[in-house]
């Protein structure tokens, strides 16, 4: 229970912290000073100050989908097994649960854009479902193909067993899955190649353009739990494939401690490359990002073939 | 070799032959395609020389090494030779628009990749070892390569389709025997490397005579 409230509050204050790290490596790689890592969390105390402000003839879907979405980013934090693999919510640990809820976050998104009836908040919303419609099935799948090993889908059994037999992450399956889950982790979070989160160029933009009218403390809500959103899916990532240092069932709180460590540390790293992989990367062209996500699907779908065929 | 290393050495040998076949399908610059075959190449000759160490048969380590040799060496040094200059005219060194666009042909990959699952089944049954349990990845591999080889319109794209079926024939041979005699493999070898020279030198003609390779405007008859 401690462990599983730790990893909420873990995520939930260094979420920003990694966004803040990730803009600093870029910056530096650039050769600019950068902001500093503390300047996510400036920039949402700022939002919360402001007036909420919502455009004329909007309704309920627009107001209620940055609490959607921040309510499925938490839950889903409080589900995955970061910190420890013995969440009080085990029951609903499920592969398809996180799937699930990670779609309805984006779904409540794009409904809100659709809601205030601009051009770009339709533009945003549609080509966010398209991307959303390639990458669900390839999480779902790229799990599958680990779960196949595990003989359940329970993230927290998944993550046991990878740490009760470290060799079976050489395999072709996981390498596979491994690859397949990165590249949709990129395009789920907006990152480049699928999605350039510093701009508003309206041509490219895909999660910019849902956001544009969200303003206030409503906006410090959906940067917040997207940046929840991309810690999760890269701690995720690091659980499956690294899982080293997570805290068991009877964890005492020398392990927990190590587990927070390794998490960031794990996190960090992920998102340090990530960042350092975009400043040497242009942003995809738009109709080739379903080529990218439908070689990704099929890496995936081979990660299960592989671990049928193989097994 | 205790039989766990083998097993996961064969997997990973198994499972960079099958993926840098897949990616073949994806990317559209023909030098990263030939890039890919050689890597195939080292792939088969990885998953020939395990089965060697394993049958403890300097046979079927030699066969591998020269498998490697031919296929990751030889072979992708003659295409590469038959490829455009960098720099010349822009859509000849790209496979610019195939008859399936990319998209859609990883996903018929998935699907070929179902199918030679569904077929290989019975084939396992007869005799099951973790070396016949790879088998569906080869006939993937040889789905892929026929695939290839109907779907791109450049006449070395299609060489490594068809390349791609002759190493999936080949993984196949050794996967479900106990290897196949050096004769055999030896004079399979030499006919590819026969057949790809002829066709590298045919595309060069071809090239000087049309100034491109765009195997469907060969249907036409022109004066």
């Amino acid at each position: 229970m401690i462990a599983a409230i730790l990893q909420v509050v873990l995520v939930v204050a260094g979420a920003p912290l990694l966004i803040g790290l990730m803009r600093q490596v870029r910056a530096r790689l650039e050769g600019r000073a950068g902001a500093g890592v503390l300047q996510p969390w400036r920039d949402l105390r700022k939002l919360l100050r402001k007036e909420p402000i919502a455009p004329r003839g909007t309704g309920w879907a627009f107001r209620l989908a940055p609490l959607l979405l921040a309510a499925s980013a938490l839950v889903v934090t409080a589900v995955v097994p970061l910190v420890t693999t013995a969440s009080p919510l085990d029951g609903v640990a499920d592969l398809f649960a996180v799937t699930a809820l990670l779609a309805l976050g984006s779904v409540a998104l794009a409904l809100g854009a659709l809601d205030t009836g601009t051009a770009f908040g339709g533009m945003g919303a549609s080509r966010e479902v398209t991307v959303l419609a390639l990458v669900e099935p390839t999480i779902l799948l790229a799990v599958f193909a680990l779960s196949v090993r595990v003989g359940s889908t329970n993230l927290g059994a998944i993550v046991n067993s990878t740490l009760d037999d470290p060799l079976a992450v050489i395999s072709p399956a996981s390498v596979l899955a491994a690859v397949a889950l990165a590249v949709v982790i990129i395009a789920e979070t907006g990152r480049i190649p699928v999605d350039n989160p510093s701009t508003h160029l309206e041509l490219t933009m895909i999660h910019e353009a849902m956001v544009l009218e969200y303003s206030g403390p409503d906006l410090a809500l959906i940067e917040w739990a997207s940046a929840i959103r991309l810690s999760v899916l890269l701690g995720l990532l690091g659980s499956l494939f690294a899982p080293w240092g997570i805290a068991g069932a009877e964890a005492g709180p020398v392990a927990l401690l190590v587990a927070v460590v390794a998490l960031a540390v794990k996190v960090g790293v992920l998102g340090v490359l990530l960042a350092a992989g975009e400043v040497f990367m242009a942003k995809l062209r738009l109709f080739r990002i379903p080529e990218l996500l439908a070689g990704s699907f099929l890496m995936a779908l081979l990660a299960v073939g592989a671990s049928f065929f193989l097994a | 070799m205790t039989d766990q290393t083998y097993v996961q050495l064969l997997d990973l040998a198994c499972g960079a032959f099958l993926l840098t076949g897949v990616l073949v399908l994806w990317r559209r610059d023909l030098a990263a395609i030939v890039r890919l075959f050689a890597a195939q190449g080292a792939a088969l000759a990885a998953i020939v020389i395990v089965l060697g160490v394993r049958q403890a048969s300097t046979e079927l380590v030699v066969a591998g090494l020269a498998l490697g040799g031919l296929r990751a060496g030889l072979l992708p040094y003659l295409i590469r030779r038959a490829l455009p200059e960098r720099g010349g005219p822009d859509a000849e060194g790209r496979e610019t628009r195939p008859v399936v666009n990319v998209a859609s042909s990883l996903v018929a990959a998935a699907v070929l990749a179902l199918v030679a699952y569904a077929v290989a089944q019975p084939l396992i049954r007869i005799a099951p070892s973790p070396a016949a349990h790879a088998l569906p990845v080869a006939l993937t591999v040889l789905l892929v390569g026929f695939f290839v080889l109907v779907t791109r319109r450049r006449a070395l794209s299609q060489v490594v389709g068809f390349l791609l079926i002759d190493n999936a024939i080949t993984a196949t041979a050794f996967l479900t025997t106990n290897g196949v005699p050096l004769v055999v493999e030896l004079g399979v070898s030499l006919d590819v490397l026969l057949a790809v020279l002829v066709l590298s030198v045919l595309t060069n003609r071809m090239r000087a005579a049309f100034g491109g390779t765009d195997l469907d405007e060969l249907r036409e008859l022109r004066d």
